[in-house]
Parts: structure tokens; sequence; C-alpha cells
């Protein structure tokens, strides 16, 4: 290699990072910094009602994430919030999961209109996101209270009686699938819209079935929006807690509630603290395996 | 490029895609149609009335919240957006050493449960003697928006050949004009798609703004989650109609300048 | 009656009088939860003092707190609960009233002249107040008619199971179950919150869902048949469905009140009292009565105050039930670890 080739290497490099820089700048000051004061927090002692000792340092909140006092004092060994995490969870990958099945027809659909419609209807996913959350999630509970809108649609189908699915699990799903479906429509969408439908067209012409089409051509091409869209959904579904609580009645506790809890009622900063750390490290555990398994970077792709 | 594809014939596509846009908008169609409830609640109806897009017009509170998040949403996803796209670019290409780290700080605003975002930052804030407003919620914005618009364009320009611009370049003589002819046209499909995924978010935050906020700078999602102690009423259905209308006249209006530019 | 009536008068004056120099200074930010103060009451404040006000929003007491002490918040006036007012004044986030700004503290009613949390109103003074209870539809209930007691409610017949909802907060499932018990609401002793713990684990399988918002709507629709409430709230649903009752527990009802206090870093402190003066005044804070449905503590204010809110007696409550109502008191940290962790073990 010659110098001159490296030197423009390291020229191209230089002007990559400077592309780059605006955004680590907003993100380092105005993200990492705060994580860094939440994270002194989380080894600082709480104070009475909230807030914390500053220069009181304890390792309790991340001890009491695994262990709790017993009434003699002595720790034993703590499910409760290993089984919220768990909860939390397994309703993050029903959601991420009926999120692809849908989403991923529907970002084909989008992608094989012609341009002027694609655009429109890209415009008509978002748009009832301008309205707010919690209206949506009050339609939601009308539509599938006992006797609402949609036991009486079924009714004019013929079928008669309740589906009675609001404040269960089931309603859940349907809240977040339906708050999060745009996450994973959109990014399939923007990898699918720069096929070269020729490559597919010549994929059928050498006599490939539509599955072959479909896997060979089609998913490795989404791959990228499909891992981008995962993102999008599975994280932020992870903490949410207003659909868990409004349309499943509020009997269980979620990942979002219970740090928002260690923040509010229970006035104790540096719990809430330890429980967004260990859930940071359990997400960002999850991913580096992903990597080694799959060797390719969950957030970067090679290119 | 021919549309009439063989695809056309992946059964299920079609249907599924109609069935997602059933799903999306029979919710908003109930939502609207409270709106027009004569009585005092957001989810019995008790007659038509249009008492509520009265009491929308009175209540200069609930009008100042609107505004105030319509303005926040559109600057930080400008923001963002411009932000995650120069990323986007940057992150594009051969692996560095760091990419990696920088891939994962690009995406940790989602990791980050919000009410402790919003508590570290509202330290942060007060540390450094930064006085709360509008302006802070911005910046809170910015930052928790830059994934949702990093993501789908980092999607799109991966798969693409990252000498395609650099390409460009050497035939026209500034770099700057090659990113506008060729490569932000290559893009442009995934910087709408993340903009507007940034637009929701910012539009729908609620923990992370209240926090942040100073006096007067109140937003809608702030406004409307305080009225839950009270109870929600058809009002909120109301001025979440008329954000609504407001979205489709500005997708109908972008959609008949792009006729006429044809 | 003469008696009251004149430093009513008095009180008036001097308002006007303060009106007269406030016109110079100009602006106060009142921070309050949504729908809970008229938005007429607050342009008639701008026309009375030519002091410009807006309104912020916050939804709870939790928040505003944290806020507060995470540094925020460049509010002159916010509305937090009692329990909050001791929190806040112990953390030393509070400013101290200038009483001589205030003479419309006479106004209180006797019962609301010396409060447990702040007991010379030194920084609060009474905005509403209600009772936290519950209420039932007494066409849909066996017999037609329920104890007085929190028993139905905790321990309801089988009848009515998944037709009960509770409210969703620590706080206000945990010391009706202590009232109930005969238990210390703020006990340090773990057997003792098992106690509640078990109570209410008992009642979890009986109940439609814990939820403190929509309340109204529930029981106006007839959806469930009992849910615990807010006093106001029953007072709208009531308006709506005739055979609803509302129920004050003989174990005891709890009180809220929420006050009006000036944040240690509020910026137009003049205005502040300016403002808290004003609506101390009956015409005004009945008319925040009628409008959010809850009763208010100002002498005098039941003239100006809607009929039909007065007589209800979920509102007003009745004088052989007052003995029931039992005011806030706030729990060491130790006894408040308690009950979040009972609260863990409710929900995990």
């Amino acid at each position: 290699m010659s110098t001159l080739q490296q030197r423009q290497q390291a020229r191209q490099l230089r002007h990559r990072l400077l592309l780059s820089a605006p955004a680590m700048a907003m993100l380092g000051v105005f993200l990492l910094v705060p994580l860094g004061i939440m994270l002194l927090v989380s080894v600082l002692q709480g104070g009475d009602y909230g807030g914390v000792k500053w220069g009181e340092y304890s390792f309790e909140a991340y001890v009491s994430f695994f262990y709790e006092r017993d009434l003699d004092d002595s720790l034993v060994f703590n499910t409760d919030y290993l089984q919220i995490f768990q909860r939390s969870l397994w309703l993050s990958v029903l959601t991420t999961a009926g999120c692809l099945l849908i989403g991923f027809p529907t970002a084909l659909y989008l992608a094989l209109q012609d341009e002027k419609r694609r655009n429109l209807l890209l415009f008509l996913v978002t748009v009832p996101f301008w309205t707010n959350l919690l209206v949506r999630v009050y339609a939601w509970i009308l539509l599938l209270r006992n006797g609402g809108l949609v036991d009486s649609g079924l009714g004019l189908f013929g079928f008669d009686g309740s589906l009675g699915i609001l404040y269960s699990d089931a309603a859940v799903i349907v809240g977040l699938l339906y708050s999060f479906l745009p996450f994973m429509v959109l990014p399939i969408y923007t990898s699918l819209e720069k096929l070269d439908w020729r490559l597919v067209e010549a994929a059928f012409d050498l006599g490939a079935n539509r599955r072959k089409a479909l896997q060979r051509v089609i998913v490795p091409l989404a791959m990228p929006g499909i891992v981008a869209g995962t993102l999008l959904v599975f994280i932020p579904s992870l903490g949410n807690y207003i659909i868990p609580e409004l349309l499943g009645g509020g009997k269980s506790l979620m990942i979002g509630n219970l740090i928002q809890l260690q923040f509010g009622t229970a006035h104790n900063w540096p719990l809430g603290a330890a429980l967004a750390f260990v859930l940071l490290a359990l997400v960002l555990l999850a991913m580096l395996s992903y990597n080694l398994r799959f060797r390719q970077p969950a957030m970067e792709g090679h290119a | 490029m021919n549309r009439r594809n063989p695809l056309w014939r992946f059964t299920g596509v079609r249907p599924t895609a109609w069935l997602f846009f059933a799903f999306l908008y029979v919710p908003i169609v109930v939502l609207v149609a409270l709106s027009f409830n004569g009585g005092q609640s957001a989810t019995l109806w008790n007659g038509f009335s249009l008492k509520w897009y009265a009491a929308v017009a009175n209540d200069p509170e609930i009008v100042r919240a609107a505004k105030n998040s319509l303005i926040v949403a559109s600057l930080a996803t400008l923001i963002a957006t411009i932000l995650a796209t120069l990323a986007a670019l940057g992150m594009h290409g051969r692996t560095f050493r760091g990419q990696t780290l920088m891939g994962g700080v690009l995406g940790l605003p989602l990791l980050i449960p919000e009410i402790v975002t919003a508590v570290a930052t509202l330290m942060f804030f007060s540390f450094i003697g930064l006085k709360l407003s509008l302006f802070t919620i911005l910046i809170a914005h910015v930052v928790f928006c830059i994934p949702f618009a990093y993501l789908p364009i980092r999607a799109r320009l991966q798969g693409m050949d990252p000498r395609l611009a650099e390409a460009a370049a050497d035939l026209y003589a500034s770099p700057w004009r090659a990113f506008w002819r060729v490569d932000f046209p290559l893009l442009l499909p995934g910087i709408l798609s993340g903009a507007m995924l940034a637009f929701i978010i910012s539009m729908d935050d609620f923990v992370i703004t209240y926090f942040v906020a100073g006096a007067g700078a109140t937003t809608l999602p702030v406004y409307i989650f305080s009225a839950i102690r009270m109870g929600i009423s058809p009002k909120i259905n109301a001025i979440s109609s008329i954000i609504l209308l407001i979205s489709i006249l500005f997708v109908a209006l972008s959609y008949y300048v792009g006729q006429r530019r044809r | 009656m003469t008696l009251r009536r004149t430093p009513l008068a008095l009180s008036l004056l001097l308002s006007l009088g303060l009106s007269a120099t406030a016109h110079a200074a100009g602006t106060l930010h009142f921070a309050n939860w949504s729908d809970y103060y008229p938005p007429e009451l607050l342009k008639k404040f701008e026309a009375d003092t030519g002091i410009k006000a807006s309104l912020d929003a916050y939804d709870s007491n939790e928040t505003l707190l944290a806020k507060l002490k995470a540094g925020g918040g460049s509010y002159d006036v916010v509305v937090p609960s009692d329990s909050f007012i001791e929190i806040m004044v112990a953390d030393g986030l509070l400013q101290k009233f200038d009483k001589s700004k205030l003479p419309n503290l006479k106004n209180l009613k006797a019962n609301f002249q010396d409060l447990r949390f702040d007991p010379d109103h030194d920084y609060s003074a009474p905005y509403l107040w209600g009772t936290t209870g519950y209420s039932y539809d007494s066409a849909k209930v066996p017999g037609g008619v329920l104890e007085e007691s929190w028993k139905p409610f905790f321990e309801p017949p089988a009848e009515l199971k998944g037709q009960v909802v509770a409210l969703n907060s620590i706080e206000d499932l945990y010391i009706p179950a202590a009232l109930y018990l005969g238990v210390d609401r703020c006990t340090e002793d773990p057997k003792e919150a098992k106690k509640i713990q078990d109570l209410l684990l008992k009642q979890k399988p009986m109940l439609a869902m814990y939820n403190s918002d929509g309340t109204i709507e529930r029981m106006a629709a007839g959806e469930v048949v009992m849910h615990q409430q807010w006093n106001g709230a029953f007072h709208r649903a009531h308006e709506q469905r005739d055979s609803l009752v509302y129920v004050y527990p003989k174990e005891g009802v709890h009180v809220f009140i929420d006050n009006f206090a000036i944040p240690k870093d509020a910026a137009n402190v003049e205005e502040a009292h300016v403002f808290i003066n004003w609506m101390l005044q009956p015409e005004n804070i009945a008319a925040a009565s009628n409008f959010a449905k809850y009763n208010n503590a100002v002498e005098g204010s039941e003239n100006f105050m809607d009929k039909a809110l007065f007589d209800d007696p979920a509102i007003n409550t009745p004088q052989d039930k007052l003995d029931r109502l039992r005011p806030f008191q706030l729990c060491s940290p130790k006894a408040l670890n308690l009950r979040t962790k009972v609260w863990t073990k409710l929900k995990k």
C-alpha cells in the first residue's frame, strides 16, 4: 500500500469522524454526562424522601436487586425483581414478533407502490401518531371493553358474546403492537425500497419459486431494516409502562413501572438508578451475544 | 422501474397491508367521533355536540400546550435528523476502531428508561445552572430523537457502496454538490422515515418533557397526563382531532406540491 | 355573622389595595393538575389584579417532588397535597409565607386553621380537599345496601368477583387496609405489614383491576359495581347514575388536602402572595369548587357554591360522620419502605 493511499485513507477517516462529531458531541454532553451523574446516584445512600445524600456511598441498591432483608435482618434471595424483568422481557418479545409479522408484508407492499403513492402511504402510517398516546389508548378501551365496539362489530358477523380481552395481557399486546408498528414498518420499508426488482424478476425467470425469491433476495436486503426495526420496537417496549397499566388492569408491574416507582412513591432514587443500569447491562449483554453469534454488530453493520 | 412485477403473486401481502391500515385507523375514527360527544366522558357517548371544540378555543393553556408541542417536535425533528444523517454517513464505510462503541452511543437513548433520563438530565441542567425553558425541552428531545432518526437512515445506507459519494466527488469538484446530487436522493426515503419517527416520538413524550420544562413551557402530553387525575374529557379528543386535521392538511399540501413539481 | 364579615370586607379592601401595586409587577407561573382549576377564574384573576398568569401542568405529587428535588421548576405557586408539604418543608423546598400579605388566611374554617402538616400555615394554604372512600351501585349489590365499612371493599361478597376496582397507588390502598385491620398505618413492624399484604393479596383475585383514572366513566356506565373513589369523582359519576352510593367506612376514611405553596426558587414571590390571598376569598375559591367538584376550606364559600354540590353528603361531610375522617400522617422512611415492599410483592 502506498503512502499516498494511506494518507488518503487517513483523510477519509478524519472526514467521517467529523461527520459523526455533532451527534456524538450532543449525546456526549447531554446524555453521557447526566448518565454519569446517575451512575453516581446508584451508589449513594438514598435521602429520606427521595434524592440522595451526597458523599455517603452504599451498594445497597445493587444488593437489593437480588437479595432482600428478611424479618431477622438476614439477606435472602429475592426473585421479585427478576420476575418483573422476565415478564417485561416476554411481553417485548411477543410485541416485536407481532410487529415483524404484520410489519414486514406491509413494508413490502409500500415498497411496491409507485413513488407518489408510496410517499402518501408512508405519511398515512405516521399520521395517527400525531394524536396523543392517552387518547389512542382510551379509544382502544372503548373498542375492547365488554359490549364495546369490537364486540358489536363481531355481532354483525354473527358472532355472539364477548371477546372479553380488556384488562388482560392480550389487550396489552394489542396496545403495544398498535404503538410500535410504525417503528418496524418504516425501517424495513427504507431497506426494501432500494431493491432492484429486476433482480427478483430474474430470479423468477431462472425458475425460483416465491419462497426462494423471498429467502434469497428480499429478506437479505430487508435485513438491515429488520434489525433497526427490532431495536426500535423491542427496547422501548421493554420500558413501556403506560399501556400495561391502562389496558392490562395494573395487576402486575413492568420494568418501567418498577423504576418509575423508585423515583416516585418509593423515594428510592439509588434503587431506581441501579435498576436502570442492570437493565442496560442485560440488553447490552444480549446484543453482544447476538453479535458474537452472527458476527455482525447489531447497531453497526459492516458495509 | 417496472412495478408490475411478479411479487404481486405473493399471497397475503396486500390483505395484510389493508388490515394494517384498518388496525391503524379504526381507533382514530373512534377518537375523532368522541370529540363530538355531548357528554363529559371520553368513553361514553352522549349525543352530538361541538361544545368541546368551544372548550378548546376558550382554554388558552391547552392551545399554548399544543403550540409548544408542535414547535418542539418540529425543531427537534429537524435538528435530530440532520445530526443523525451526518452521523450515519460518517459511520458508513470501512470499519474503524471504536466504531461499534460510537454506534452504541448513538443508540443509547433508547436503552435508558425515560424517568432515569429525565431525572439525570434535570440534575445536570441544574448543576450547570441552565434555566429551564422551552429550550431545555428542545435539547432533551434532540437527544432522545437521535436514535429514531439514525437507525432507519443507517439501515438505508447498509448495502450501499460507500464509494458512490467518493467517486462522485472526483467527477464534480465539490463533495458538497456530490452529496446533494448523489447521496441525498438515495438516502431520502431513509431520512424521511427517520424524521417521521423522530417527530411522533417527540410529540408523545411526557416524562422527560415534564422534568426539563420551565414555567410556561407545558407541552400537550404533559397537559394531558396531568388531566388524568380529574378524568380525561373529550376536550383532549377535540384538540387531538385538530392536530390530526393539521397533519392531514400538511400531508395533502406536500402531496399537491409534489405533483406540481412533476 | 358580622364578626365574620368584617375581616372579609377588610381583606377585600386589602387585596384591592395590593392589586394596585401589582399592576406594575407582572407575571405569575402557577402549576397545578390540568382541569383542576377553571380557566375562567385565571382570567378573572388577571382582570382583578393586572397580573399576567400562566398555568402549567404536572401529573402527580411524586413527580413534582422529584422535579423540585432535582433542582427544577421555576413555578411561583404549586399545589402539593398534605404529606408532600411536610416533606418539602423538611427538605427546604418551600418558602415561608409573608403572612402580612395573606390577611385572608383568617377566612379559613375553624377545622382548617390548625393543620398537622403545617400548624401555623407558615408554608401552605388549603386549596381543595376530599376523601378517598368507595362507592357502589345500589341497584346491583346483593340486598341493595352495603355495610358502611371497608369490609365489603376488601372482602367483597362472591357475587361481586371481577366487579370491584381499586385505585392504583400504594398510599390509596395501604392506608384503608391499615384502618380496616386496625394496624398503625405507619407501622415499622414487618409482621404488621405482612397482615396488610395478606389482606391485599386476598382481595386481588376479586378485583377487576387497579386503576386510578376513568373512575367516573366506569361507575357511570355501570361497567363495574364497586369502585374505590375520590369523593369529587363520585359526585360526577352520581350526576349520571342515580343508584350510586358513596361510603364513609366506619373504620375511618383518608382525607387529602391540596395546598397552595411557594417553591424556594420562585421568581415572582410578591405575585404569588397576591394570588394565594385572592384565592382565599369565598367567591373565588367557590368557583374552583364548582369547577373541580371538591369542597374547600373557606368560610362563607357555601354562599357561592352550586347547591347540588354543597348538598351532596359525599362532598360536604355530614356532622355525624366527621369523626370518621382521618387526616394525613407522614410516616418514617422505614415505614414507607415497608409499604413499597408490600406493593412490589402484590404486583410482582
